[in-house]
């Protein structure tokens, strides 16, 4: 967990944001792909589907279980990763990169204050 | 308080991930247990199953009380070492357990029972000694260890002596010996040919090192699910239980009931059976993305619930999911699954999806 990004922000149920000119790119992070085991199927939301924080928005199956992906800020969806629908794996690979979920543009983006730093992050998951 | 076997500090070694399992420390994957699954369909994996229960079965009785306790008949275990995989039932029929019992002499058999029932069965197991010359012992001083895959009995063989290599290699399918310290079954969990091997501790830990050493994948329970999966066999609990018999879990041909052997549940059985069958266990393909899961409703065109999944994962194999399920006995074809609120279709197929590395005959459709 060390490794974790500096620019982005965590969530306690292991998503990450990252704001980019005013439009957000979320994921789940580096520890929660560990724990879910070879990735083999995402469902991603659609396009223009709105989401407030907290809002069930995807799922992340793994051979071993189905995960849901919370919203961590509101907003409405403008971009999915297409990518994941033939290599779901690209999230066991980068997770923090290429293996990012979709993007929304923030209802609210200040809602970024709200969540992890890395340390914080880290600090809540030290015990697994 | 969680127990650990002792090839606890070799799985940390090897990098697993570890997890509470029926109250053991066990390895869930090392890595990706994708690679687990394929080592083990390819060339060798091995697993940790210290965590199941070994009981000997021991006096004059023996035969006599494995006779009224299995639904499987004891009689047809004749030769030292001959293994054979039962089910036993409560009197109604439900299974209390499934179990493999290997024939040492006539007053000695060892069964191995699952670790997460062990409590109950081995109460069970005490409770039938009533009226019979016989003890039921629990063994805690043996490492279990599953090398599994079509390349597992040459590399077993590989870390053994001259002489004990041609005793292993010369095993028959479902056929143990004890060779030195080490009792070597040809049996397993996963579909693929292999050995269970039972050692003591103090033993394993270099055993394990030498199978590592040629090539032997460690495999977590991931993979051994998945495996078990693929091949079509049932996990106690999941699949089945003490609510439903072997002969609506897909295990009829593990109940022998045609000559007039009194065993417990028999006389359930039969007035199930002629009631007539209303379940049957079923595998399933999902003809759509998604993975499919153990207690996912199965419909009909008609939104009418006829089954519900009972295992149910991502098949590395096939590249598809796969389930096995509980399903009204009429059901043919296709059904479709509910999962979470979507109604997807999945196709019917007969078990085993994979046995022996290759794909069974209608699975791929």
């Amino acid at each position: 967990m060390e490794d974790m990004p500096e620019n982005m922000y965590y969530t306690e149920s292991h998503e990450w944001v990252k704001l980019d000119d005013g439009i957000a790119t979320i994921g789940i992070t580096d520890h929660a792909q560990g724990q879910l085991g070879d990735v083999v199927y995402v469902e991603l939301p659609e396009l223009g589907d709105g989401f407030v924080a907290g809002d069930p928005c995807a799922v992340v199956e793994s051979v071993k279980a189905a995960s849901d992906i919370y919203c961590p800020i509101g907003g409405e969806v403008v971009e999915v990763n297409e990518q994941l629908a033939t290599a779901p794996e690209t999230i066991n690979d980068d997770a923090y990169g290429e293996g990012w979920l979709f993007r929304l543009k923030p209802e609210d983006a200040s809602e970024v204050d709200g969540l992890m730093s890395p340390e914080n992050y880290i600090a809540v998951n030290s015990s697994d | 308080m969680t127990m650990q076997t002792p090839l606890y500090q070799a799985h940390i070694d090897a990098g697993a991930r570890m997890v509470d399992f029926g109250g053991w420390q066990l390895p869930i994957n090392y890595g990706s247990q994708i690679d687990e699954h394929n080592a083990v369909r390819t060339d060798a994996g091995m697993f940790d199953v210290s965590h199941m229960t070994v009981v000997e079965i021991q006096g004059p009785d023996a035969r006599k009380y494995l006779a009224k306790l299995l639904a499987n008949d004891v009689a047809k275990l004749q030769q030292a070492g001959k293994a054979m995989y039962s089910c036993m039932l409560n009197a109604e029929g439900g299974i209390i357990d499934d179990l493999i019992t290997y024939y040492l002499n006539e007053e000695h058999f060892r069964v191995v029972v699952n670790a997460a029932t062990h409590d109950k069965d081995m109460a069970w197991l005490e409770q039938q000694t009533s009226g019979y010359d016989v003890c039921v012992n629990e063994r805690r001083d043996l490492v279990m260890l599953a090398v599994q895959g079509p390349q597992a009995r040459q590399k077993v063989a590989a870390v053994l002596s001259a002489e004990k290599s041609e005793q292993v290699l010369a095993l028959k399918i479902f056929q143990a010996a004890q060779i030195a310290n080490m009792f070597i079954a040809r049996t397993g969990y996963t579909g693929e040919d292999g050995f269970e091997i039972m050692l003591p501790p103090d033993a394993a830990p270099s055993f394990w090192e030498q199978l590592y050493d040629q090539g032997v994948q460690p495999c977590g329970l991931g993979a051994r699910d998945t495996l078990r999966l693929e091949a079509g066999m049932n996990l106690y609990g999941q699949d089945m239980d003490e609510t439903t018999s072997p002969l609506e879990s897909g295990l009829g041909w593990t109940v022998a009931i045609k000559d007039d052997r009194d065993f417990i549940g028999r006389s359930a059985l039969l007035v199930q059976r002629q009631a007539g069958l209303q379940k049957k266990l079923v595998g399933l393909v999902l003809e759509a993305k998604g993975v499919l899961r153990p207690q996912q409703k199965l419909l009909d065109a008609d939104g009418k619930q006829v089954g519900v999944t009972t295992s149910g994962s991502f098949s590395p194999s096939l590249q598809k999911a796969i389930a096995m399920a509980r399903i009204d006995i009429t059901i043919e074809g296709n059904c479709l699954v509910d999962i979470r609120g979507r109604q997807l279709p999945v196709r019917i197929v007969k078990l085993p999806f994979v046995r022996n590395g290759k794909v069974g005959d209608g699975i791929l459709s």
